[in-house]
């Protein structure tokens, strides 16, 4: 409890005539109160967060656009910031390591590319969750509405960078010769399931994050090793292609690589079935609903104690 | 000026044996450096305060019933425990022992943490009522009414202007414009009497007793004894996070200008 123990408040309020000896309790039993910032329940907290969907997605908006409102060059940074990321990791990956390892250039960078803007959809969507409460506490102390709004609108943000990226991806692609076909289409079933589960880790990471506000500064070195083992400057099972099997289907399986294999199964012709794992629909679905689930109630779980900080 | 309904008295807002403790990362007192800040996380099993997390314990089991219909100020010195009584009321700051019971929603009139100053007012508008529970339909219906309300377009075009541009009279008349759009069942007001130029003082004074009278219940902070003696008819008195009084408006301030020393 406290450091210090302190008698019974000094004043007492003024007597209700007819309610006097009623405890708190009793007293509000009696009129219907209810206790002020109590977590609601799980099917009640999921009505409250629909009522809020305007006001998650506005402020996600909000968010997005204010990034480059002093810029020169203004929203024209959506664009221009992923390509100048491509070019650096281009001439870096591409050029100075060429770790394409055998890849022909027309599909080493597309893919470099797509695995570029799929990691970073996810890297940008947890270090966002990470600070969605601790960084917010003002409005968190200030208004009502439920918690989760905010990674919800972060993860929300960074959705919508990603498909400002999209616009550059599909012209790289196309600049190196796949052109859209049917299997483009695949494309909105991969970036809804790495969009749910890109939520639900930042649902995870803001609940962390509001506790233990340190994390902000170890997450970037776990996304960098994340990034690193998940393939996605190199292919993984052309990469570990000497090492014992298990290496490679361990780094395959796991969620970031899933979904940027996905993306350029869907977007790159020459990238075919062979370079998935098995079952990879059900990993990338799996993984989608386990975390989005999974890190909604646990987010919720600590609903009414955000307030603290 | 308030009509305190006597005839039948229905709480609205009970506090029961209210703690409220704030941690504090990183401000123990003595050593900053990262070699004590290390040897303090690895004192491992002991508690929070030596492992350099300080408490403060802002309010100390304050209980009080309010009832529908009062207007109900709160005073105190600087860091008394008044705006974290407010936010532990509205249930944005969890209790360390005790509770809060309340009817409906309590809500503190302001949105400022809502809003961006590189986005237009015109956004801001639209983010902050959204922020505060407003449907799309509403707002659109009471945007011209904020706007005209805030005054900012009578020089000019400036709601299409990125809130940064501003003069902070400006920023806080808008914000006060937004913030008392909204109807609220049980409204707490702190400190936002006195945003503005002395016209808009005026006209935020008035908006504020019509919200009063749709509001089941208001609780003021303030230091300005005169707004309390004009809006409220009970007085709680905090000093160091304990009620120190709690009773009708004249009484207690003039117990509290007595301590004060006025």
């Amino acid at each position: 409890m406290s450091e210090t123990t302190h008698d019974a408040p000094v004043a007492v309020s003024a007597p209700a005539a007819p309610d006097e000896g009623l405890t708190a309790r009793e007293l509000a039993a009696k009129y219907g109160l209810s206790v002020s910032g109590a977590r609601p329940s799980l099917i009640e907290y999921v009505r409250q967060l629909w009522d809020r969907r305007h006001f998650i997605l506005a402020f996600s908006r909000a968010k997005l656009t204010a990034q480059y409102s002093q810029a020169k060059l203004g929203q024209l940074w959506q664009v221009a910031t992923p390509l100048l990321n491509a070019a650096v990791y281009f001439f870096i990956f591409g050029l100075l390591l060429e770790a394409d390892r055998g890849m022909s250039r027309e599909v080493y960078i597309p893919f470099l590319v797509t695995g570029v803007f799929v990691f970073t959809f996810t890297q940008s969507s947890v270090m966002a969750g990470v600070r969605a409460i601790s960084g917010n506490l003002g409005l968190v102390r200030a208004l009502h509405f439920p918690r989760a709004s905010l990674p919800i609108s972060f993860a929300l943000q960074q959705l919508q960078q990603l498909l400002f990226s999209m616009i550059v991806l599909f012209a790289i692609a196309v600049g190196f010769g796949h052109y859209p076909d049917l299997s483009w289409l695949l494309i909105v079933p991969v970036l809804a399931l790495q969009f749910c589960f890109n939520t639900g880790l930042a649902l995870v990471m803001a609940r962390a994050g509001s506790k233990t506000p340190d994390l902000a500064q170890l997450m970037p070195f776990v996304m960098r090793t994340w990034m690193y083992a998940s393939g996605v400057m190199f292919s993984i099972p052309i990469f570990l292609a000497d090492k014992p099997d298990w290496m490679a289907n361990v780094l395959q399986w796991n969620p970031a690589a899933i979904y940027m294999d996905l993306m350029r199964f869907a977007l790159i012709d020459e990238y075919d079935s062979k370079f998935l794992p098995d079952h990879v629909w059900a990993a990338a679905g799996g993984w989608a609903v386990l975390f989005a689930l999974g890190g909604f109630v646990y987010f919720w779980k600590a609903e009414e104690r955000y307030g603290r900080g | 000026m308030a009509e305190p309904k006597q005839d039948e008295r229905i709480p609205t807002v009970i506090a029961d044996d209210l703690h409220i403790v704030y941690r504090v990362n990183g401000a123990k007192t003595g050593k900053g450096s990262a070699t004590a800040a290390l040897s303090r996380i690895l004192k491992r099993g002991s508690d929070d305060t030596a492992r350099g997390v300080r408490k403060v314990h802002a309010v100390r089991g304050v209980s009080f019933v309010a009832y529908r219909g009062e207007a109900i100020g709160l005073i105190g010195s600087n860091g008394s425990g008044k705006s974290t009584l407010l936010r532990a009321i509205a249930g944005l700051l969890p209790a360390e022992q005790g509770k809060v019971y309340t009817d409906g929603q309590p809500s503190l009139l302001g949105v400022n943490a809502a809003l961006m100053n590189d986005l237009t007012g015109e956004r801001n508008v639209i983010l902050g009522g959204l922020a505060m529970g407003m449907s799309r339909e509403e707002i659109k219906e009471r945007y011209q009414d904020i706007v005209d309300f805030s005054g900012i377009n009578e020089k000019g075009d400036f709601i299409t202007l990125p809130m940064r541009t501003y003069s902070s009279g400006m920023a806080a008349r808008l914000r006060f414009s937004i913030a008392a759009a909204k109807d609220h069942d049980v409204l707490m007001i702190d400190e936002a009497l006195a945003t503005g130029d002395r016209k808009f003082q005026k006209r935020s004074e008035d908006r504020i007793r019509e919200l009063r009278k749709e509001a089941g219940t208001v609780f003021l902070v303030s230091h300005n004894n005169k707004s309390i003696r004009d809006t409220c008819d009970r007085v709680l008195w905090l000093e160091r996070g304990e009620l120190r009084m709690d009773g009708p408006t004249d009484e207690v301030l003039k117990e509290y200008e007595k301590f004060t020393g006025k």
